[in-house]
């Protein structure tokens, strides 16, 4: 299976054919739009190694998250940094490449925090492993990391190493009605203090919060925290993570990554907030330049998340000193530029 | 040799005792904390700001003189060694901690500040920076990033590369380059990954932005003597298996234990074949829950002796050993060879036996301490760089010990970085079109190659070189390269 997507490769970059990698195609709508004909990676499934006392699990690109996290259910692991589904039949590759995560990300860390290690085919057809099977590697440049979140624009990612951690003993989501502001306060002041934290959201004048750890330690620190008690709250953090919500239903839908501690907005539109307040999700139709600014002079960036791309992309133009690096990376991995074309920055 | 007018250009852009190059003032530069690596200085250039900082890179960059990033210089492969040649920049004296935000949890501060000298500094808000070298009191946060350091509390709380949310780097030919933000994550490729761990290749580090978190409510340590290392390296996936992250997992070979205790009497039990120490932090209830299941995989995973921290102090003191086995090892010969390979865990056993065997083939004692949780293997080689061929020998053992890392799918190294002394092993880890990936990214950054010259990635001739010297079960590695 390998041998022919490797094959497929070398033949486009012969033929200067753009290839467009798609796993469970969850996240198409991520991302600007690409040229080029579809290179699936589903057929590259399964778990290849999985050894619970070591917290390392590989497996190959087009397995399925399902799969996945049911293995690690099964010893009572999970992956932290709960990553999106968004409703469809989410691989590892893919979850990979678009360095997503949900809403435990904060408190357990991002996907890229959890990689260890990657296989992978660069644009000529070469493959090339980085990283490994251990929890500390430092001997040579961190490019697996490189390759979370670059949007597969480097290679094809056809197998990952991730680590993985033991699931909290006990879990609990608290609400309290609270204002834009103090919600955003509350969310920072108790992150900055021992408690067990493990996923916030504010939407609607509602703060909603979740405990994770030793049921003792979550039972003190609700008393602590009062709030009432959620029930079905796994279906609540799912949704939300997969944002099978209305909020989201909504178009465009915006991300605006911001300083945690930043006070509200006020820009008018409909807003959901996470991460503790360092994600704000905006249903808003104000102009690019409008919402690109509000979110760097908040310390962030933004990003067009769903809906139609704006004139100068769906991600935060770079600054030419990172866009350079980028395009000499881009060159050395992809030459002739094959791979998503286009997905991640418009000139390559 | 650096030319007199070269020198003189230098010293246009700095304050004249920012620049050194009288043989008294450079011999504190020779080495970093692998003093068995020296080289002179050319000069030193000490810049008191990121201007100046900028200013030397372009000047180089200009004269194509080479540039050697250095911060407090207790780096343990050589990374911050001298070359000939080229200008050593010591970014000490840029040590301010410029802001410190406790709502937000974060300071930004520059590269020569010390690691500890952060927490320290946000104690009072009741917060600390995670990550923990042994080396705290004295490396630099600029060196922590180059080498993406850990510490004993990495397991829980990550690497430098888990901790860090921005840095300001300068490229060789002078641009800023303002890598990741204030929010908890960036537009385009990370970056801030890859320079993490990047030993001074790719840009030379200004202010980094560090995540601060909540100290713990409470912290307990447990202490479990073992009658057989294996036994002991089982506890330690048991424990893991159990549900129980540690925020700290270490453990010490019979010669590691016996040279701590004498040295500080930390009250170690002496008759016993290994040691784990098995902190657990967090709130006090979780932390009584987790000491409660640690205690039981311990004694079912055969432990000899189990002791739970009776005070703050007793925990300290229990510690206080481990922390100082390094010096406390020290002792026991004239110099010792610290290695830093790291294995899967379960590879524990296998790679202790092998390591003792090798170890009465060249005739030196190791002694093994051992960050157990994430499999970060510190074996010293004791021997006597006074006696003729003993180093080399030394080195020959060490080289072997990490070959073996990465027989069992592991790594020549898991937080002392490359530099110049495991120049030779990365052909060991990596094929030729990683090593050339490597040069490609470097290229990205520093085409010309002047920042930090022939260090953390080797070049293919040598792999070819040092490939002809290693056949292995009759395979020649590297056999694509051409042999010269
Ligand atoms: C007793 C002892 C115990 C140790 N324990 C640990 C441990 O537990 N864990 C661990 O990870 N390490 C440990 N170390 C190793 C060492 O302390 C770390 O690697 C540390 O991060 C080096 O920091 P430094 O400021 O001394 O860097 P240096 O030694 O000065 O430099 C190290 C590398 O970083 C580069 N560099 C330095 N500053 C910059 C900058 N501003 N920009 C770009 N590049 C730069 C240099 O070029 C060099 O390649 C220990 C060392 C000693 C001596």
């Amino acid at each position: 299976m390998l041998d022919t997507l490797i094959e497929r490769i070398r033949a486009a970059h012969e033929s200067n054919t753009p290839l467009i990698i798609q796993g469970g195609g969850s996240k198409t709508f991520y991302g600007n739009a690409d040229e080029g004909e579809v290179l699936s990676t589903r057929a590259l499934a399964g778990i290849v190694d999985y050894q619970p006392k070591e917290l390392v699990l590989t497996a190959r690109a087009g397995t399925p998250l399902a799969e996945i996290e049911g293995l690690l259910a099964e010893q009572n692991q999970m992956l932290a940094f709960e990553p999106p589904h968004f409703g469809g039949p989410a691989t590892l590759g893919g979850c990979i490449a678009a360095g997503l995560s949900g809403p435990r990300r904060p408190y357990a860390g991002a996907a890229r925090d959890f990689v260890l290690g990657v296989r992978m085919v660069d644009g000529t057809g070469q493959p090339l492993r980085f990283g490994g099977q251990v929890i500390k590697n430092v001997a040579g440049y961190d490019v697996s990391r490189l390759m979370v979140g670059a949007l597969g624009t480097l290679g094809l990612i056809t197998e990952v190493s991730l680590k993985v951690l033991p699931k909290p003993a006990a879990e609990s989501t608290l609400q309290f009605e609270l204002d834009e502001a103090t919600a955003i306060l509350k969310m920072n002041q108790w992150a900055g203090q021992p408690l067990p934290l493990s996923a916030t959201s504010w939407h609607a004048g509602l703060l909603t919060l979740r405990l994770s750890g030793a049921a003792s330690a979550v039972q003190v620190a609700q008393a602590k925290l009062g709030g009432e008690a959620l029930k079905d709250a796994a279906a609540f953090w799912q949704r939300l993570r997969d944002q099978a919500t209305p909020f989201f239903d909504k178009r465009p839908i915006w991300r605006l990554a911001v300083k945690p501690t930043t006070p509200p907005l006020n820009l008018g539109d409909a807003q959901w907030i996470e991460w503790g307040g360092a994600v704000r999700w905006l249903a808003s139709n104000r102009p690019a330049a409008n919402l690109r600014e509000a979110a760097k002079s908040a310390g962030g960036h933004a990003t067009l998340f769903r809906g139609a791309a704006p004139a100068d992309g769906v991600f935060a133009p770079l600054a030419p000193a990172l866009l350079g690096v980028h395009r000499n990376l881009k060159q050395r991995f992809d030459p002739r530029g094959i791979f998503n074309r286009g997905r991640l920055y418009s000139d390559f | 040799m650096l030319s007199p007018a070269f020198l003189s250009k230098l010293r246009r852009l700095l304050p004249a005792h920012c620049v050194l190059n009288e043989r008294e003032d450079l011999l504190p530069f020779e080495s970093d904390g692998l003093a068995v690596y020296r080289n002179t200085p050319d000069v030193v250039a000490l810049p008191e700001n990121e201007a100046q900082v900028a200013a030397i890179l372009k000047l180089c960059h200009a004269e194509k003189v080479a540039v050697v990033a250095r911060g407090a210089g207790t780096g343990l492969s050589a990374g911050a060694i001298p070359v000939d040649g080229a200008v050593l920049l010591v970014l000490a004296k840029l040590n301010r901690i410029k802001a410190i935000d406790p709502l937000t949890r974060t300071a930004v501060i520059e590269p020569g500040v010390r690691n500890l000298a952060i927490s320290e500094a946000v104690a009072g808000h009741n917060l600390y920076y995670a990550p923990d070298p042994s080396s705290q009191i004295a490396c630099s946060i600029g060196g922590n990033v180059a080498e993406n350091s850990g510490g004993v509390h990495c397991l829980k709380y990550g690497l430098t590369v888990h901790n860090i949310m921005k840095l300001r780097a300068w490229t060789i030919d002078g641009q800023l380059l303002e890598i990741g933000n204030e929010s908890l994550d960036a537009p385009g490729y990370d970056l801030l990954a890859l320079l993490t761990g990047s030993e001074g290749m790719l840009a030379v580090i200004t202010e980094v932005t560090v995540k601060l978190l909540p100290r713990p409510e409470r912290a307990q340590v447990v202490l479990a003597a073992f009658d057989d290392v294996a036994k002991a390296g089982a506890a330690v996936g048991n424990i893991i298996a159990a549900g129980v992250i540690p925020a700290g997992l270490e453990m010490m070979d019979r010669l590691a234990i016996q040279a701590a205790e004498a040295f500080v009497h930390a009250g170690y039990p002496l008759d016993c074949e290994a040691l784990l120490l098995c902190e657990v932090d967090g709130v006090n209830e979780e932390v009584s829950a987790d000491i409660y299941t640690v205690r039981k995989v311990l004694e079912a995973s055969g432990a000899i002796e189990i002791r739970t921290a009776e005070s703050e102090a007793q925990r300290l003191k229990f510690w206080a050993g481990r922390k100082a086995a390094f010096p406390a090892v020290g002792r026991l010969a004239p110099d010792y060879y610290c290695m830093d390979g790291t294995i899967p865990r379960g590879a524990l056993p296998h790679v202790l036996k092998r390591i003792s065997e090798m170890s009465a083939e060249y005739g030196l004692a190791v002694a093994n301490v051992f960050h157990a949780g994430d499999g970060n293997l510190h074996p010293l080689i004791l021997f006597d760089a006074n006696q003729p061929g003993e180093l080399a020998k030394a080195e020959a053992f060490g080289g072997k010990i990490l070959e073996l890392c990465v027989e069992v799918g592991g790594t020549i190294t898991g937080e002392h970085g490359v530099g110049l002394e495991k120049i030779n092993q990365m052909c060991a880890q990596f094929a030729t079109p990683e090593l050339s990936r490597f040069h490609d990214v470097k290229a990205a950054f520093d085409p010309d190659k002047l920042l930090n010259p022939g260090k953390a990635v080797p070049e293919l001739h040598r792999c070819a070189e040092w490939g002809a010297m290693h056949v292995h079960g009759g395979q020649l590695t590297h056999p694509e390269l051409p042999r010269f």
